[in-house]
């Protein structure tokens, strides 16, 4: 079979098994959109900015685990997809993005939508090519696949000039066999006696924590978590990237930690004894001041990047590898010794935990007059928690009130950019998600701000039949940027107001949606009801919330997990230890 | 503490990029660092020179190690290894600093490879600190100009280190 360069490209995604491509076209990726046009197993979405493609491909990503696939062309198109991929990069999701580029013998003349594509991208992807002949595309995107969704995933961007797709230059393709890099072995096996050593440490802890991140996900590892926290019946909490890996729901779980995590899961970090950390990355939002972290604590790592471990608090016990394979070791190690861990000691623990639970430190100030913010997630939760759901994030409070009241029990549930904090992600991240899963009920939990970054692709939504939901707590402020100016600037609100608000309800219709706009709070759950009923529209909720709501808890800068800030409702005092 | 890695990579285009890249974005320092393909054509060696806590050094070759191009990172540091830097200096050689000057070059063990009726070009290997006490027992009149080109290290004993 003798193939052009674009067609190729094509061929070669298909036996990658992609199903749906997010892209936007221009004249470095004409030859291959006429590939596209000229099949019928991949799906092209049409995006309305190489933004939204990239976030798109992402959710898509987070949601499947499969890498999520880009087409962009070069110059602007590859610049508009920047963002997208650096988020990507911060959360180690995998994902593909093929952009054009100007033809070979013009690289570097700066040509007609030049830019170096590779240059910029260099620092927020797991790894980029550019190709320079037909004979390595093939090669090439089979690397690509390889290294974005092996090891600690990642996006890879394939640069590939409009000459190499030339529709007139054809050569046989075969396709490639899974690559054998000598400089890349993503295969790593963690080490058995690390594993014994981990068992040594887990029988002695007297208070000992389990601290779960994003990798559990990553790596499929939530049901091997389950079966370890249950064999140990030890307390865990999870990183904001984390969440749903282990049930929210569950009584071991103690909730979010870090900046606004609860009382009692921070509470319990500082007064550990053994911390075991899973596929989590130690980010300066979950230890706070690096010095006052878990003073007590020894540490046991398990991570496949070993980047990661003791790269800003010295561990213990590092183990790399992958956290299926370590936890289901360590599980198998320890359960026959199981009965050496004392339970009185265990229960004294318990107790001691439960004291700072009580403080309910997640209690806000009911209200009939207006919409909590905090109070419409929990409503949302009572009238999504029996659908098959899914819930993506923009990024401000409304993002923090959905971690902290929305429970997930599955992972790959909650889709949000925790590294980056990528205001934007929210609608596009659920149009792939929606893609991805049409039965699922998908919606996207937003602020004012937010929505307005990447509201363009409500009109993808409507070309492609997407039900979204969209949840926005509208607070008129960038709610997150002025709870810091109330804090730490005296309340000088410099330019977070949100001013010339679109009605967002005609703004959806514009698009071809619905919009219902809820500002009582005794209209809420019906508002949802009907909301979530329409399953063949997208629904854009405008709600109305409390513009001065703050997310408690909260750790300043600077300081440690034991100085936390408590809502002023709440008092210390109520802490009954 | 100064450590002297060596790291092979891929001699392919944008490879000595990204640890350049890695460097800068993560701000690691480099005092000096040189690039050449080995006998190996299809792969290059950097030997780099940096500075910093245990902590950062570690870091240092966990992100280069992470680095897909790179096949090997070793740091030399950790045994006992030799080390040589080249430089060149351009002289003022005038009158009597001819063989003043031919005399400094000979307690070096250097060599004078180009000469004018007022210049000379002295070459000197050694470690990085020998050709800083050669510098300095020059006189900053005399010196026209300087090229270095950034220590080389390998490690002492037969054995070689294995490229990947
Ligand atoms: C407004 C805002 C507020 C925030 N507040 C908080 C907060 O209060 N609390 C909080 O926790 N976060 C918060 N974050 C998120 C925070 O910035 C980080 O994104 C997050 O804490 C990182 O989560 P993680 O440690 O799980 O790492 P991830 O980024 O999810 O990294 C995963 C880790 O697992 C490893 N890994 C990947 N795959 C595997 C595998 N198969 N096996 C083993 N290891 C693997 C990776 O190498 C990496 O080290 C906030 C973000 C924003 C935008
Ligand atoms: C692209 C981008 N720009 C700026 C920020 C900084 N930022 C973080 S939260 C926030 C405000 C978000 O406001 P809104 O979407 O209304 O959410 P709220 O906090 O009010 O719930 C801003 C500006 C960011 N995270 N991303
Ligand atoms: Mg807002």
């Amino acid at each position: 079979m003798k193939l052009s360069g674009a067609e190729i490209v094509v061929q070669a995604l298909q036996d990658e098994g992609v199903d749906y491509l997010w892209g936007y076209p221009g004249g470095a990726v004409l030859h291959i959109y006429d590939a596209l046009f000229q099949q019928d197993k991949i799906r092209h979405i049409l995006v309305r900015h190489e933004q939204g493609a990239t976030h798109a491909a992402d959710g898509y990503a987070r949601a499947t685990g499969k890498p999520g696939v880009v087409l962009v062309t070069s110059g602007p198109g590859a610049t508009n997809a920047v963002t997208g991929i650096a988020t990507a990069h911060m959360d180690s999701v995998p994902m593909v993005v093929i952009s054009g580029q100007v033809p070979t013998p013009v690289i570097g003349s700066d040509a007609f939508q030049e830019v170096d594509t590779v240059g910029i991208t260099r620092p927020c992807v797991k790894h980029n090519f550019l190709i320079k002949r037909v004979e390595d595309i093939a090669t090439t995107l089979k690397k690509a696949f390889y290294i974005a969704a092996t090891g600690r995933p990642g996006p890879v961007v394939v640069d590939i000039p409009k000459d190499i797709t030339d529709p007139n230059i054809k050569i046989p393709y075969i396709c490639p066999d899974t690559p054998q890099m000598r400089s890349y072995n993503p295969m790593v096996k963690g080490h058995v006696g690390q594993a014994h050593k981990a068992v040594e440490l887990i029988l002695q802890a007297q208070r000992p924590m389990i601290y779960t991140g994003g990798g559990v996900i990553l790596g499929e590892a939530s049901q091997t978590l389950r079966e370890f926290v249950a064999l140990t019946s030890f307390p865990i909490t999870s990183t904001l990237m984390g969440l749903g890996a282990y049930p929210g729901t569950d009584a071991q779980f103690l909730g979010m930690l870090g900046m606004h995590g609860t009382y009692e899961a921070n509470k319990a970090m500082h007064a550990s004894d053994l911390l075991i950390a899973i596929g989590a990355r130690f980010d300066d939002r979950v230890t706070g001041q690096v010095a006052e972290f878990c003073p007590h604590a020894r540490i046991i790592h398990i991570d496949v990047d070993p980047a990661s471990i003791a790269k800003t608090v010295r561990v213990d016990i590092p183990i790399v590898g992958q956290v299926h394979q370590v936890l289901s070791d360590i599980t198998t190690l320890l359960r026959p010794q199981r009965d050496q861990l004392s339970q009185t000691t265990l229960d004294a623990w318990w107790q001691k935990i439960e004291t700072w639970r009580a403080v309910q430190s997640l209690a806000y100030q009911p209200s009939d007059t207006v919409i909590k913010p905090q109070a419409a997630v929990e409503m949302l939760y009572q009238v999504t928690r029996d659908h098959d759901f899914y819930l993506t994030s923009d990024v401000g409070q409304h993002q923090m009130f959905a971690a902290q009241f929305y429970p997930f029990d599955q992972p790959r549930r909650w889709i949000n950019s925790g590294g980056l904090g990528t205001m934007g992600f929210g609608l596009p991240a659920a149009m792939g998600v929606q893609q991805a899963f049409p039965e699922a009920t998908v919606a996207c939990i937003t602020g004012e701000a937010s929505i307005q970054m990447c509201i363009q692709e409500l009109a993808t939504c409507k070309q492609y039949d997407l039900p979204i939901k969209i949840v926005l707590l509208n607070n008129g402020y960038m709610g997150m940027v002025r709870q810091w100016q109330e804090f730490f600037y005296d309340s000088r609100y410099s330019h977070s107001y949100v001013d010339a608000l679109p009605d967002f309800c005609k703004l959806a219709e514009s698009f071809g949606h619905v919009g219902l706009r809820i500002t009582d709070p005794a209209d809420l759950e019906g508002a949802y009801r009907e909301a979530f009923a329409q399953k063949d529209r997208l629904v854009f909720l405008d709600i109305v919330v409390d513009p001065t709501e703050n997310v408690y808890p909260m750790i300043k800068a600077g300081q440690g997990h034991h100085e936390m800030h408590l809502s002023p409702n709440l008092t210390t005092e109520r802490e009954l230890a | 503490m100064r450590h002297i890695i060596s790291v092979w990579l891929e001699n392919a285009a944008g490879a000595l990029a990204r640890v350049a890249t890695l460097f800068a974005a993560r701000g690691y320092n480099i005092e000096s660092l040189t690039v050449a393909p080995t006998e190996d054509p299809t792969l290059s060696r950097i030997t780099l020179v940096t500075r910093g806590s245990d902590h950062v050094i570690e870091q240092i070759i966990k992100q280069l190690n992470k680095l897909v191009d790179v096949t090997r990172v070793v740091d030399l540091t950790e045994g006992v290894h030799i080390e040589r830097e080249l430089m060149m200096v351009k002289v003022r050689a005038e009158g009597t600093m001819r063989a003043e000057l031919k005399r400094l070059t000979d307690i070096f063990r250097g060599r004078i490879i180009d000469i004018g009726h007022t210049h000379y070009v002295i070459e000197v290997t050694g470690d990085s600190a020998k050709l800083n006490a050669f510098i300095e027992t020059l006189d900053d009149n005399t010196i026209l100009e300087t090229v270095r080109s950034g220590a080389l290290g390998v490690a002492r004993g037969r054995k070689p280190v294995a490229s990947s």
